[in-house]
């Protein structure tokens, strides 16, 4: 019950402030001030712990996925606002809600037919006799208020259908540049509060859109909400760009660019627009990865036919040889704690991967399986490592820290570099398809392997990286 | 049209002078409804002027040599005896023209990885460049870079592709 008395506060008082590049802060009690780390994500809470509490399983939930009934957002009035009419953004907020939930493969939204309409006091006194008869066993309601500062408020409630109870609700008050957020936010609330899990749906996908014929493909880097909306270019195609990451702060991204046909690691600040060169040498620096603290960005360096990893200041200075094999080491990706990087090397003969401390001591390898491992990337929980399996196809797949429980997720001509949402339970990648057309496209995957699906983009798409959960 | 018509004329110069047709075919220009618009992924001006190959050229370069580019095995980069008749023919150009500058390209099938394409191709663009400095070219006018699998000049996904843009090409960059 005191979970409840804070949340309803939480909603009375403006609750969660979503502004574009400001922090959400968090009323009562005021969030600390943003954190520049990318600390794990935190576990939701554990699923179930009240009586009579829905629980989605996010292991076996994809062979029956959960029935969830998400009618249409009413609004208090109905107002034009920058967004659009209030009661237009409520119907778009249910889309965005459902959307997020059904792509996660644990819910199956009910379909328009099997709603009705919810007027605003219904919102919080549910007509669970109705929803009963559905089939739906989790119900989410909520409203749309315009306030008088231009914002907007969205209440989002959740609600066990069976046992008629109250699971969460949460407000949000967003800028309306920003309204689509709100839903993303509360399809978080509910996938927590039923999974378990951390949030992802509140996030954004930084890659690299391509064009053109596959002998000179114009790439260009662009950005976006998961979902694929608020998409926008950030480079101009001049120079060829690759592997884009985000700084856990999301400010900027860290990637490589041809400019001046010098292929080197910039970091692209996303406030000013501008690329910043972070290492001035002739020789080509690339593979570059921010460490979760973002003090650092590991990144890989060829000279003279020799590639090893290296780690320099995020604001640039001498860096740090970390690898000194002969052969070519690339790939560095950090652990959530920053204390150890996983990387790829192909000093064995074949490309393998390997652990070290993040002073370069200590390598190990820990794949041993058939054919080649390539683009190791550290899960945000932990306790898993994505990579891209090479035999004949690429593949994804996830191995333990330690090596153990290879398992792979993905089976095309050609799966490659993985990236995790931000709780560790999503993978996107992208999949190119054979020949000379040699289309890439963005695609995720969940850790059952069993929720393939293709990300949107206006063109195509390689390197997806995904950026931690908005503030 | 310059760069087919100067492949051609190379392929024919390899086969007539160098006497090393047999061992290797010379690479084929690719047809050219697909290669429309792709040459080298570096390739500067033409060095033609109203059909006058300028010497010291990377045009001249090219109709010059046996052939600005080699080729290497699957993750392999070493220097193989038609890349080494390939690179001599590439010394005997240079050492006519000693301010001309060059670069290497590096470049891969899209059999690996991204980023280790990206450092495969260098080992590629480096093996050249060792070689031409090991044959007394000075290091300073040959500079390397590797396009990984991102400039591919065969398109197709089939072993004759492959082996095509599994490359390194020599081009002229000026004085």
């Amino acid at each position: 019950m005191t979970k409840a008395y804070l949340l309803v506060t939480a909603l009375l008082a403006p609750a969660l402030f979503l502004s574009g590049s400001s922090v959400a802060q968090q009323v009562p009690p005021p969030a600390p001030a943003p954190a520049t780390t990318a600390a794990a994500p935190q576990a939701g809470q554990p699923a179930g712990d009240q009586a009579g509490g829905l629980v989605v399983d996010v292991e076996g939930g994809t062979s029956s996925p959960t029935p969830i009934a998400i009618p249409v957002m009413p609004a208090a009035q109905i107002i034009d606002t920058p967004a659009g009419s209030t009661d237009a953004v409520g119907r778009q907020l249910s889309d965005i809600v459902a959307n997020d939930l059904r792509n996660s493969g644990l819910f199956t939204p009910l379909p328009p037919a099997q709603l009705r309409t919810v007027s605003v006091p219904e919102v919080t006194a549910p007509a669970y006799d109705y929803w009963g008869g559905t089939g739906a066993q989790a119900l989410v309601q909520g409203y749309v208020k315009a306030n008088g500062d231009g914002s907007l408020t969205v209440g989002c409630y959740l609600y066990d259908v069976a046992s008629k109870t109250e699971l969460a609700r949460q407000g949000f008050v967003v800028p309306p540049s920003d309204w689509r957020r709100a839903g993303h936010k509360c399809a978080d609330s509910i996938y927590t509060r039923l999974t378990g899990e951390g949030p992802y749906f509140d996030s954004r996908v930084v890659y690299v859109s391509e064009t053109g014929p596959k002998g000179k493909r114009i790439k260009r880097l662009a950005i976006m909400d998961q979902d694929g909306a608020n998409h926008r270019f950030l480079t101009n195609g001049q120079s060829i760009v690759l592997t884009p990451r985000f700084a856990p702060n999301q400010q900027s991204i860290v990637f490589m660019s041809y400019e001046g046909k010098i292929p080197s690691i910039y970091v692209y600040d996303l406030g000013s627009g501008r690329p910043r060169l972070v290492v001035r040498n002739a020789a080509t620096t690339f593979a570059p990865r921010f460490s979760p603290d973002g003090r650092w960005i590991l990144f890989s360096m060829a000279t003279g036919g020799n590639t090893d990893i290296y780690r320099v200041a995020s604001q640039g200075g001498e860096p740090q040889r970390l690898t000194e094999s002969p052969g070519i080491d690339t790939g560095g990706s950090y652990s959530p704690d920053g204390s150890r990087i996983v990387f790829e090397s192909d000093r064995s003969g074949g490309q393998q991967i390997y652990v070290m401390n993040a002073d370069g001591s200590n390598q190990q390898r820990i794949s041993f399986g058939g054919g080649r491992y390539a683009t190791p990337v550290w899960s945000p929980r932990g306790d898993l490592i994505a990579f891209t399996k090479v035999s004949g196809a690429f593949r994804i797949g996830v191995m333990s820290p330690s090596g153990g429980g290879e398992r792979l997720l993905t089976n095309s001509w050609q799966d490659e570099g993985p990236s995790w949402s931000p709780n560790g339970r999503v993978i996107t990648f992208y999949r190119s398809s054979r020949g000379s057309q040699g289309k890439a496209d963005l695609w995720m995957v969940d850790l059952t392997g069993n929720v393939e699906r293709k990300i949107p983009t206006p063109l195509d798409g390689s390197d997806p990286a995904w950026g931690p959960i908005r503030p | 049209m310059a760069k087919l018509h100067s492949t051609i004329l190379a392929a024919t110069a390899l086969i007539a002078l160098a006497g090393c047709a047999k061992k290797r075919p010379p690479v084929l220009p690719p047809a050219p409804a697909q290669n429309a618009g792709e040459v080298g992924a570096n390739t500067p001006g033409t060095g033609m002027d109203n059909g006058a190959v300028v010497p010291g050229s990377d045009a001249d370069f090219r109709r010059s040599v046996s052939s600005n580019t080699i080729n290497f095995s699957l993750d392999e980069f070493d220097i193989d005896a038609t890349a080494r008749g390939i690179l001599d023919s590439q010394v005997e150009w240079l050492n006519r023209y000693p301010q001309v500058r060059i670069t290497i390209e590096g470049h891969c099938d899209e059999r690996g990885t991204r980023e280790y394409n990206l450092a495969l191709g260098d080992r590629r663009a480096n093996s050249a460049k060792n070689y031409l400095v090991a044959r007394g070219i000075d290091a300073s006018r040959v500079s390397t870079i590797s396009y990984g699998k991102e400039r591919p000049v065969a398109l197709g996904s089939d072993d004759a592709s492959y082996a095509q843009n599994r490359r390194a090409v020599t081009v002229v960059i000026g004085r």
